[in-house]
């Protein structure tokens, strides 16, 4: 009975579960101010707030947080002109702001009690649209129609190039699927996985005895998955804005040939 | 991660079914969520967008590069520096060789005066005692001749006298002093 109220208390998927703060309703839409709204306006104002103060001082030779915010800046900067080019430089704030939303939203998700925001499909698959789209529009932009010469690679034999095109055409279209599902999964997956491990921590020493020295395996492990989980925090949000920029890069040079 | 949710909630166990609506399932799912998220992402991003794009993005750039300018100039600075290093350790070799060669010839001089001196003090004595020795020579040869020529008088007297004590005729002197000239030579 105990152990049954316990596993209630810590059902996994409960810390996704969106609640409603500041109720708002427009015609049909829910549009309430929810914990998604809040952590999303933590992220963001932190974000503004960080990278603006930590610039202050605008000293020559750094703070911590300064150098903090110009080790960012430099390194989306490089990530962008290595991948793009330096015409790609116009795409750098868009491309920053993405990585520095996505990180902080991942990072604050590792506060216990908080609300990741980033293990919502629907928010990383907006994310992953808003790149499809901006890709589409500067594609054709600067190419006209021949920005579908994308789906025809230079080089392969004409008898294999409807098969080809086929194939370009549809990892063209399951970009912004694979961009959304991969942030999101490792998000859902590594926070489930965490709050299953911590449920058996509970529960274990919650039984007493014998059990509760079992109970200090999944701790180590909580322990090792949480460290792991700031790494994918990281990794996501760098992965994402890679990829991004991989996709800028066949928007401005059709067959990414920028050298 | 959150504490709380001790209130029972009977769905939570019933997970097939109502997936996407009310308790089952995985919240991802439910799209009454979906509108209220995307309008308030919109918002965040857009705000975030801007912040970064508007204050946070050029100020960073602005620093970054007022270092490397900052950076450059010393550089450049430094390199002129050491230039002018450069020059004056030249100017300075140079000033040493110089003064070196200077030196050199201010010894070649003054050895070359020194010896000029002694030549030209040299050569007065010699010609001094040249002078000295011709003097003495003509001396010695003036004395030589008035001794010989005593000689002769008394050459020609004691011939006069040796002719007058064997003959008995009186030989005038002029004729006695010609005859012993003509016997000595």
């Amino acid at each position: 009975m105990r152990f049954e109220m316990l596993a209630s208390g810590i059902d996994p998927m409960h810390q996704f579960k969106i609640e409603t703060l500041v109720p708002l309703h427009v015609g049909t839409l829910d549009l309430s101010f929810t914990n998604s709204s809040l952590w999303m306006a933590i992220a963001v104002i932190g974000a503004s707030l960080f990278l603006t103060l930590a610039m202050g001082g605008r000293r020559m030779v750094p703070s911590r947080m300064q150098s903090l915010a110009e080790l960012s800046y430099e390194f989306i900067a490089g990530m962008v002109r290595s991948t793009i080019g330096t015409e790609g430089m116009q795409y750098f704030p868009f491309v920053f702001t993405l990585f520095i939303f996505v990180l902080f939203c991942n990072v604050l998700g590792m506060i216990p009690g908080s609300f990741t925001v980033t293990s919502h499909i629907i928010v990383t698959f907006a994310l992953a649209m808003m790149v499809f789209i901006g890709v589409l529009l500067i594609g054709f932009a600067r190419h006209g129609i021949g920005f579908l010469g994308l789906f025809v690679p230079a080089g392969v034999p004409v008898f294999l190039l409807p098969l080809i095109v086929v194939i370009e055409i549809i990892s063209f279209l399951s970009r912004p699927i694979s961009l959304s599902v991969r942030l999101f999964a490792n998000m859902l997956a590594g926070h489930t996985m965490l709050k299953v491990f911590g449920g058996f921590v509970v529960m274990l020493f919650g039984a007493g005895g014998a059990l509760s020295v079992v109970g200090i395996a999944p701790l180590l492990a909580i322990t090792a998955v949480t460290a792991l989980e700031f790494l994918i925090a990281f990794l996501q949000a760098y992965v994402f804005a890679v990829l991004t920029c991989i996709y800028l890069n066949d928007a401005i040079h059709l067959h990414g040939d920028h050298h | 991660m959150d504490e709380g949710h001790s209130d029972a909630h009977p769905e939570t166990h019933t997970e097939t079914g109502t997936a996407g609506h009310g308790e089952g399932g995985l919240p991802q799912l439910n799209p009454d969520y979906f509108a209220g998220q995307l309008f308030w992402l919109a918002i965040a991003f857009l705000f975030l967008y801007f912040v970064l794009s508007r204050v946070a993005l050029p100020r960073i750039a602005t620093v970054i590069e007022e270092r490397r300018d900052r950076i450059a100039d010393d550089l450049d600075k430094a390199k002129e520096l050491q230039a002018q290093a450069e020059a004056a350790e030249k100017a300075y070799i140079k000033a040493v060789n110089d003064a070196r060669a200077e030196g050199r010839a201010l010894a070649d001089q003054s050895r070359q005066q020194v010896k000029d001196e002694t030549d030209r003090q040299r050569a007065s004595a010699e010609a001094e005692l040249d002078q000295r020795l011709a003097a003495a020579e003509k001396q010695i040869a003036a004395m030589k001749d008035a001794a010989l020529s005593n000689v002769e008088g008394i050459a020609a007297e004691a011939a006069a006298g040796i002719v007058e004590r064997l003959t008995g005729t009186s030989v005038p002197a002029d004729e006695a002093t010609r005859a012993v000239q003509a016997a000595r030579s």
